[in-house]
């Protein structure tokens, strides 16, 4: 039995240590959000935070998050990045969107000011095959305006 | 009848089989074509409530279901809006010019006193009382559409024409919208085995060897060599099939040789020739210009594995798959299950960006074949990452050698394209072709190769033959018979390739002639709409070149999709020294009507930057016992720090039907990388993908 925070609630999940936090995360507690792409950390379809922080959750395996705050898309769900996104319509299939809002979300945590540069560093890990680059990072910087302007309103 | 029905409409005339009013005061709209990410089924919507006046948001939208939605066919060939958004367009205003024809009888009135207002019938601007969900049942909506219902013209449009936003997104930016995230009742997971080719027998399988690295409960279906490791637990299954292979001894398994990956491996190889245009010149013709280009064969390399699920439940199979065409799948599943297609449903279920024929067809094959060893289950087949690189169906290696014989200002006055290339369209429905199907104890026989007929805009010789004002033009099109891959539809088929080299021969000609790109090309374009994609473009990127090899490069490239669909004119700038960095692209395009000009930008610059990552990047790769191009690694895609600044107008022609646009920028942007390049270079390279390595090579020659 492993122990552990998800978007905010205590879970009790009965699985190996070893299985992917992934897996456990789609098929044992509902949340389909975060996506199986290559199992590689090659893609970022799966990328959820760990403590804050981006980590792929295809091959991160459960017994290490024990006693720790997993973040997945689900709770990013009222983030300003989700109406940046769909304001920007930035996305064609969307299957990369979910790990790319959880990497943006990180950056926007630690970094309320990105630079472009800054954004696409954070997002270079991610892979989007339709090509909806320039709107993704069009709608990271919307998102991080509109933070700003919450934050001094 | 009307004689010009679009094909969709011709194939499924009952009108209450697109359009049907629900209890909720919502429209049901059913289509045949389906959601590959382009974003079809908000534009499709949006067709539909303009012709019907209602709000966008009462449309509720089902595509791809052989049991409830018409058969359109294949999405595919950027059809969708020309076809069903033409088929979908007649059908809405002909229920809404038969539901205010009874109306109008009803009121005892002239139908044109009537209006509608979201779906509210209005007579001389006052409320009826009746609307679409109390009076549409008066009128006969299960009668046969006869396309003489007058559509609106495109200035009184309100709906068309917006950027509405697209109704997939938000499901898709949150949570569960795939096929990957369905579940159903008593569902288990699936993995296969694959065959590694055609002709492979599995001599043994060390079950205790997978069993000990699976670590949990899974059984193994067995069906000739057709293998899938079946349980609850997909962790359990995923582990069974990552360590099968290796547990497997193949006989008769093919061997490959490291020059099949290369397009020049197909030259000379048996085929079957077709001419297009004027007979085949000789080779050997004296006083010509020739030039010979390539592109290797590229994966779909979609960034979800293929997924489907699959059902048998008291005789009657039902498939979910993210395939382009659900009743061409249905009789692909019938053929292969030796099952009559009534008994078998296929229902479509979104998956991550198609750009042509994937694994969706095999991965649902796969599914409906292990649903029919373990019944009254559902049955969930998911594709491992390096299954999904080895065993999609590839985009085709083209050689294409171009000759062309001048006139006295330099232009070609006699131009002669030669490609060689294996098919671009195998699709199931035309034949056979699907993986597990090679793998049962009476395997389906090998594939017929053939390739689309110029009808259907061609396969090899799709935007071979240029647009341009060129007396004599020749296409010789070999289809190379037996290729060492699988090869099949991608995304605008010959067209980058054919485009990429007609371009960049066009930009050597120039140079020859002494003349800038852009003004050599409308000196012999005399169609207005291509004309005015060049000049636009053109002053987009304020086209001015300096001269070459100072590693700074501006190219352009130019198609209309198929000689007939939309018209992409595209400027690329970049910097090349040892490698290729893109900074800006514009792109000038026009497709006529357009139905939401956010979702055809999209379009645009998705097909810009999935054309330049082919361009520069993308190889199929193979080693001795097959594909060695398995993972993101081996094969790499455009990432978020290449990607260029992306500039896209689109021309206002409304008063024209729409074209299809979703494959248009592809050929332009190689043609336009390609000349970006050799113009900062100072030498060109004519083999894609230009990466780093022919660089070097075209930099220190010898």
């Amino acid at each position: 039995m492993t122990r552990f925070e998800v978007n905010g609630q205590t879970v009790e999940v009965a699985a190996e240590a070893t299985v992917p936090l992934l897996d456990v995360l789609r098929n044992k507690l509902d949340l389909k959000g975060s996506r199986y792409g290559c199992g590689l950390e090659q893609c970022g379809s799966c990328m959820v935070l760990l403590d804050g922080e981006p980590v792929y959750a295809c091959s991160r395996e459960l017994g290490s998050v024990a006693g720790r705050r997993v973040t997945t898309i689900e709770g990013l769900s009222t983030h300003p990045l989700i109406a940046a996104f769909l304001d920007e319509q930035a996305g064609q299939c969307g299957y990369c969107l979910s790990g790319i809002v959880v990497s943006a979300a990180a950056l926007l945590g630690r970094n309320p000011a990105p630079s472009r540069t800054e954004i696409v560093t954070a997002l270079d890990r991610h892979l989007c095959r339709c090509g909806a680059h320039t709107r993704i990072l069009r709608a990271v910087e919307r998102a991080a305006l509109a933070l700003r302007e919450g934050a001094t309103a | 009848m009307s004689e010009t029905l679009p094909l969709s409409v011709v194939n499924n005339r009952r009108l209450d089989r697109w359009i049907s009013f629900d209890a909720d005061r919502s429209v049901h709209l059913a289509v045949g074509k389906v959601e590959l990410g382009q974003g079809i089924i908000t534009a499709l919507s949006q067709i539909a409530a303009e012709e019907l006046d209602v709000a966008l948001g009462r449309v509720r939208i089902l595509s791809g279901d052989t049991a409830d939605a018409p058969d359109e066919g294949s999405t595919t060939s950027s059809q969708s809006i020309e076809v069903s958004g033409a088929s979908v367009r007649l059908i809405a205003a002909e229920v809404r010019a038969r539901v205010l024809d009874r109306l109008a009888q009803r009121l005892n009135c002239s139908p044109d006193e009537l209006s509608v207002e979201d779906g509210a019938f209005m007579r001389a601007g006052a409320l009826t009382g009746h609307d679409y969900w109390n009076f549409a049942h008066e009128a006969d909506l299960a009668r046969e559409a006869d396309g003489n219902a007058p559509r609106k013209p495109h200035t009184a449009y309100r709906i068309v024409g917006t950027n509405a936003a697209r109704l997939d997104l938000p499901a898709k930016l949150t949570g569960a919208a795939f096929i990957h995230d369905m579940a159903r009742p008593d569902m288990l997971h699936a993995r296969i085995l694959r065959q590694p080719g055609r002709g492979a027998r599995l001599a043994a399988l060390d079950e205790a060897a997978i069993r000990r690295a699976a670590g949990g409960a899974f059984r193994i279906v067995r069906v000739g060599d057709f293998v899938a490791f079946v349980g609850e637990d997909e962790t359990v299954v995923q582990r069974a099939a990552a360590s099968g292979q290796e547990h497997a001894t193949w006989e008769n398994a093919r061997r490959f040789t490291p020059d099949q990956q290369e397009a020049a491996s197909l030259v000379g190889q048996p085929s079957i020739e077709r001419v297009v245009g004027e007979p085949p010149s000789p080779p050997d013709a004296p006083e010509v210009v020739r030039a010979t280009y390539s592109r290797p064969f590229v994966a779909h390399a979609a960034l979800a594995p293929s997924c489907a699920l699959a059902e048998y439940r008291d005789g009657i199979i039902s498939v979910w798959s993210h395939t382009q065409g659900v009743y061409p799948l249905r009789q692909s599943l019938a053929n292969v299950l030796g099952l009559e297609r009534e008994r078998i449903i296929v229902r479509h279920a979104q998956g991550a960006g198609c750009y042509g024929h994937n694994g969706a067809d095999d991965v649902a094959l796969d599914a409906a074949l292990i649903a029919m060893q373990v019944p009254d289950h559902c049955i969930r087949v998911q594709w491992r990452r390096e299954e999904e690189f080895a065993f999609e169906p590839f985009s085709t290696a083209m050689s294409i050698s171009l000759r062309a014989a001048l006139d006295a200002d330099g232009r070609p006055a006699d131009w002669m394209a030669e490609i060689w290339a294996g098919t671009h369209v195998s699709r199931p429905s035309s034949g056979g072709n699907m993986l597990a199907a090679e793998a049962l104890p009476t395997p389906a026989p090998e594939p017929k190769p053939q390739d689309p007929p110029e009808a259907n805009g061609g396969g090899g010789t799709r935007n071979a033959v240029p647009l341009y004002d060129i007396p004599v033009k020749r296409v010789l099109h070999h289809l190379v018979t037996r290729m060492p891959v699988r090869t099949s539809a991608m995304r605008g088929l010959g067209a980058l390739p054919n485009v990429f080299a007609m371009e960049s021969f066009i930009d050597e000609l120039a140079e020859l002639a002494g003349q800038d790109p852009v003004a050599y090309r409308l000196a012999m374009m005399s169609e207005p709409r291509a004309r005015r994609v060049i000049e636009t473009v053109a002053r987009l990127a304020n086209w001015s070149r300096g001269p070459a090899g100072t590693g700074r490069g501006l190219g352009m490239g130019f198609s209309r999709y198929k000689n007939r669909a939309a018209y992409a004119a595209v400027v690329v700038e970049l910097d090349v020294v040892e490698e290729i960095k893109l900074r800006r692209v514009w792109c000038a395009a026009d497709a006529g009507l357009v139905i939401n000009p956010d979702g055809a930008r999209n379009q645009l610059e998705g097909g810009i930057i999935h054309a330049a990552s082919i361009t520069l990047k993308e190889q199929v790769t193979l080693g001795a016992e097959g594909v060695t191009s398995l993972d993101w690694d081996s094969y790499p895609i455009l990432r978020f720090s290449e990607v260029p600044e992306i500039t896209t107008e689109l021309i206002a022609a409304p008063e024209y039907p729409s074209l299809g646009m979703g494959e248009c920028t592809f050929g332009p942007t190689a043609a336009a990388i390609g000349n970006a390049v050799a113009h900062g270079l100072g030498t060109r390279i004519r083999a894609m993908p230009l990466t780093r390595e022919r660089i070097m090579e075209a930099l220190l020659p010898g």
